[in-house]
């Protein structure tokens, strides 16, 4: 029997071996070419030779003291946070009205695929289509802007908002423009990390709800208490997946204003983009960045890991003591059920 | 004991829900009308909700000035198709190396998976760019489709569901039977995986149909374009003023993802919450 199953082990490379040469070809190679072209002075369309600089960090400073790459990550790390927050609200809120236990929300199903909608078209054409949606003078949401001031009640509403005098040319602001952005992120995005935590919700042990139900928990009390530390895993994993996502974002800010006006909605990939395949070609610039970003990311993908993963368990014993009490609770509740 | 919720809460639950779902659904409609509008019906009015006639004549100005929804389409659907064959069919090979056999580095291999899991294309775009303009490969599809077979976050989901859905027993009893072992894994083990196969395949489909970034440095060539490419091409000059022709591309771009998404929503949703169990 052993022999046999060491005579099988040469399988199990075989077969992963498809995966390995793919990976080193297609990306380890690359990663560290990137890696290499950094230390260049690789630029011009279509060059593809190159020396080693005589300073070999000097791409790296030079793109860490660009003022446009400074914009350029005050911009990501901005619009990744202002999307990220109300995106995790919202989905937490849907949450937990879609799996609260005393009252159903009907059409579930139906919410559900309208929710995640935006998520699965693709986003050169959102980004193109809410260019069109904000156009000036007359674009979709003008004309909506037009038609709710001419009825008294919305007018002094809006005028409050400083929409009361449209057409609006939105996209000549800076601010206004990067509100869009974020807006089109957390629309995207907000369906999606609402299935994701639902599907947490469902995943934790009836039992718990229902102990805690006998004990008397509210509504509020069983979300906060129970709900939310149990889906901590599944935040950790939302939380780093859109991290990741977001620090590399580009179809939306590239096609939306081309990353301006002014710049305002330029992010780190579209700057990389820019470096590499306009202007002067400067691939040499675009790999020191690509290789700062990727720096960057790392880094906070494992101080995230590292700050959850430690409350994580702490919060985990707290739990399970909860849950003895409850489930104490719960017999107490029968016996007495049993004595009546 | 279970409190009834407040009727008043519910009616506001269901007045959110219903806003959120018209903002996610009114882009799109508006899009899908003002696609049969003419320009001057639109700069009368941009919002509209009655269909007009001008489909045809917004065609001809669409598809008169470089942008060829035919061509992008076919391109899309070869990448995409080809991109989720090898995408799916060796991550779970690769995931079936893991879960059967026994050998030295497995778990290595598996840790391994894990930590490339997160590296996002960004970061290795002006390589791989450099290395394929060198090989003289720009505009070959193969260069966005081959490094499909690399997919660890599909590897990972796979060995996810083959763990306790392949028993050894089963390859144990077609190895009796003389079977070799790659006619196994084509023959007995494909066709058990045919559930995690169908999810996985939507997913990687669409994300290589909606993908911009790696086509639009790779493909130079027009007659190469993408739909993604195609689309951005709308941005440009030459559209400034056309605004039914430019609603129209956008239609013809998103129509084919909402009709397959209507269609196989169930399944889509469904697969969206198995994928994050497991993250």
């Amino acid at each position: 029997m052993k022999k046999n199953k060491l005579s099988y082990a040469k399988y199990g490379y075989l077969f992963s071996l498809p995966f390995v040469i793919a990976f080193l070809l297609f990306s380890l190679y690359p990663i560290c070419y990137t890696l290499i072209i950094g230390f260049t002075d690789l630029k011009g369309m279509g060059k593809t030779s190159f020396h080693f600089l005589a300073d070999p960090l000097q791409n790296f400073k030079v793109v860490l003291a660009a003022p446009t790459f400074h914009t350029a990550l005050k911009n990501t790390v901005f619009m990744w946070v202002c999307n990220f927050i109300p995106q995790v609200l919202l989905a937490l809120l849907l949450t937990a009205w879609f799996t609260d236990r005393s009252s159903k929300v009907r059409g579930q199903g139906l919410f559900k695929v309208i929710f995640y909608m935006p998520n699965i078209i693709t986003a050169a054409t959102i980004a193109i289509l809410f260019n069109a949606m904000f156009g000036y003078p007359m674009g979709p949401v003008n004309d909506l802007l037009a038609k709710m001031n001419s009825v008294g009640f919305f007018h002094g509403l809006l005028e409050k908002m400083g929409l009361g005098a449209p057409p609006i040319y939105f996209l000549q602001s800076k601010t206004t423009t990067r509100a869009i952005v974020i807006f089109i992120q957390t629309w995207m995005w907000y369906g999606y990390t609402m299935i994701i935590l639902i599907s947490g919700v469902l995943g934790i042990s009836p039992e718990i709800f229902e102990a805690a139900e006998v004990d008397g928990a509210g509504k509020w009390q069983i979300f906060f208490g129970i709900t939310l530390p149990n889906i901590r895993p599944i935040l950790l994993f939302t939380l780093v997946t859109s991290l990741i996502g977001g620090l590399s974002m580009f179809d939306i800010p590239k096609l939306f204003m081309l990353g301006g006006p002014d710049n305002a909605t330029l992010t780190t990939s579209v700057y990389i983009y820019n470096q590499a395949f306009s202007g002067s070609y400067m691939y040499n610039r675009a790999a020191a960045a690509s290789i700062i970003m990727f720096i960057i990311m790392s880094v906070a993908s494992a101080i995230l890991f590292f700050i959850m993963r430690d409350k994580d368990e702490v919060k985990m014993q707290k739990i399970k003591k909860e849950q003895m009490k409850l489930r104490k609770a719960e017999e107490r509740a029968a016996r007495k059920g049993a004595k009546a | 004991m279970r409190k009834k919720s407040n009727p008043v809460w519910m009616v506001l639950v269901y007045v959110v829900l219903i806003f959120l779902a018209i903002l996610s659904i009114m882009p799109f409609l508006i899009m899908m009308v003002n696609a049969t509008r003419s320009t001057t019906e639109i700069q009368q009015h941009a919002i509209s909700l009655i269909p007009s006639s001008y489909t045809m004549k917004n065609f001809a100005i669409l598809t008169g000035k470089s942008f060829n929804p035919m061509r992008g389409f076919l391109n899309s659907l070869i990448i995409s198709t080809g991109a989720t064959i090898c995408a799916v069919y060796f991550s779970t090979l690769t995931a079936y190396a893991l879960v059967i056999y026994d050998w030295k580095l497995r778990q290595p291999f598996f840790t391994f998976i894990m930590a490339i899991m997160m590296i996002p294309t960004q970061v290795t775009m002006i390589g791989f760019y450099q290395f394929v303009y060198k090989i003289h490969m720009t505009n070959n599809f193969l260069m966005l489709i081959l490094p499909a077979i690399a997919s660890p976050s599909i590897v990972f989901f796979m060995r996810q569901y083959m763990q306790p859905t392949l028993s050894p027993e089963i390859v144990q009893s077609a190895r009796i039977d003389g079977a070799r072992e790659f006619y196994i894994f084509n023959h007995i083990v494909l066709p058990i995986m045919k559930p995690a196969i169908a999810t996985q395949s939507i997913f990687v489909f669409v994300t290589n149909w909606n993908r911009l970034f790696e086509p639009l440095i790779l493909l130079t060539d027009q007659k190469r374009y993408t739909l993604p490419i195609m689309v951005s091409l709308l941005r440009g000059d030459i559209y400034k003023t056309e605004y039914g022709a430019v609603y129209l591309g956008l239609t013809l771009t998103v129509l084919p993802l909402i009709v397959v998404y209507l269609l196989l929503s169930k399944y889509i949703i469904a697969g969206v919450a198995l994928g994050s169990v497991k993250g």
